[in-house]
C-alpha cells in the first residue's frame, strides 16, 4: 500500500508528556560524547541560569519521536516502516530542554511527496512544556518504493 | 565550590573575536558496537539494523550501520565545545547522506570538523558549518548551527 497523500497537513492530537529526567539527559550526554558539565552537573548549569541540567542539542529527537511514531504507524497512512529512511533532521530550540520539563508533542505531517518511485515525508512536531514553546522538531523521512 | 569556578572557566563564548572563516577544532570519534548499543539504549532507537550484524546484511546493508542520529549528536559536539555551553545552539540541521558502516573487528572513525560560515552582528550569532567524513564518505550533508554568543 502507497504512502497516503491525504495526510499532508493532518494534525495529531498532543502526545502524552514526556517527564524529561537528569538521568536520561546524563546517559544521553555519555552517548554521543557530550561532556558539557551543564548536561551533568546542577550546580554548574544553575550557575548559568539554567533551572537544572540541559539536554544536549539532539536529545529532543526522543520525545519527537514518540510524536512521530503515530504518523508511521498510523494504517490509514500506508508507511511501511521497513522501508523508511531518515533523510533530514532539523531542530530549532526555543530554549534548553531541562530535566523536569514535562515535555507534549504534537505532530503535523508538512507535505508528502512522491519522488521517483519514492515518497518523502516532512514531519513538524511542536514541543512545549505546558504554554511554553520548546524546540520544532522538522523530520523527513523517505519511504523507498518497491522494488 | 570548584564546579562553580568549573563552569564559569567554560563561559559561553563572545561574539568579539568570532569571525567568518575561523576553524573549530576538529575532532575523531571512533564508533564500535558497545557505542551503538549504548546509543540504542540512551536514545530509546533499538532498530537492529544498529547493533544486529545478521539482521542489517539481511534487508540489504553491508554491515550494521551507525544511527544517523548517533552521528548528530556527535557532531554538535565539536560546536558546543568551541561555544563552552551546550545550551547555546538555536538552531541545528542535517541530511543523512552516507551510513556510517560499523565493521565489527575495526569499528568506524568518523572525522567532524566545524567552520563560521556567518556572523550576525546585531543578534550576536554565529553560523558554523559542520563537515562529518568516514573514509571517502561524507556521512552528514548541509549540516549547519546557528549559536547564541555571549
Amino acid at each position: 500500500m502507497p504512502v497516503n497523500p491525504e495526510f499532508a497537513g493532518r494534525v495529531y492530537p498532543p502526545s502524552a508528556p514526556y517527564g524529561v529526567s537528569a538521568a536520561k539527559i546524563k546517559e544521553f550526554a555519555e552517548a554521543v560524547g557530550a561532556t558539557d558539565p551543564a548536561h551533568t552537573d546542577r550546580a554548574a548549569a544553575q550557575a548559568r541560569g539554567y533551572r537544572d541540567v540541559i539536554a544536549p542539542p539532539t536529545f529532543a529527537v526522543l520525545v519527537a519521536q514518540r510524536a512521530e511514531m503515530e504518523f508511521i504507524f498510523d494504517p490509514e497512512a500506508g508507511v511501511d516502516f521497513s522501508r523508511v529512511v531518515h533523510g533530514e533532521e532539523t531542530f530549532i530550540h526555543h530554549r534548553p530542554m531541562t530535566a523536569g520539563d514535562e515535555i507534549v508533542g504534537v505532530l503535523t505531517v508538512d507535505s508528502v511527496k512522491a519522488a521517483g518511485g519514492h515518497t518523502m515525508i516532512v514531519t513538524r512536531t511542536e514541543l512545549s512544556a505546558g504554554e511554553e514553546p520548546v524546540c520544532t522538531a522538522l523530520s523527513t523521512i523517505v519511504v523507498r518504493g518497491g522494488e | 565550590m570548584t564546579d562553580l569556578a568549573g563552569g564559569a572557566t567554560r563561559a559561553r563564548r563572545s561574539f568579539e573575536g568570532v569571525s567568518v572563516g575561523e576553524s573549530l577544532p576538529a575532532k575523531t570519534v571512533h564508533v564500535d558496537r558497545a557505542r551503538l548499543v549504548q546509543y540504542a539504549g540512551a536514545s530509546l532507537d533499538r532498530n537492529p539494523i544498529h547493533w544486529d550484524e545478521r539482521f542489517a546484511k539481511h534487508v540489504g546493508l553491508p554491515d550494521v550501520i551507525a544511527h544517523g542520529m548517533f552521528t548528530m549528536g556527535a557532531a554538535i559536539t565539536v560546536v558546543t565545545e568551541w561555544v563552552g555551553d551546550a545550551g547555546a545552539v538555536l538552531r541545528y540541521g542535517t541530511r543523512f547522506t552516507k551510513p556510517v558502516v560499523v565493521p565489527y573487528e575495526t569499528g568506524a572513525d568518523v572525522q567532524f570538523s566545524g567552520t563560521v560560515t556567518a556572523v550576525d552582528e546585531t543578534a550576536r550569532q554565529a553560523t558554523v558549518e559542520i563537515t562529518a567524513t568516514c573514509g571517502p564518505d561524507k556521512v552528514l550533508g548541509r549540516a549547519a548551527a546557528v549559536v547564541q554568543l555571549a
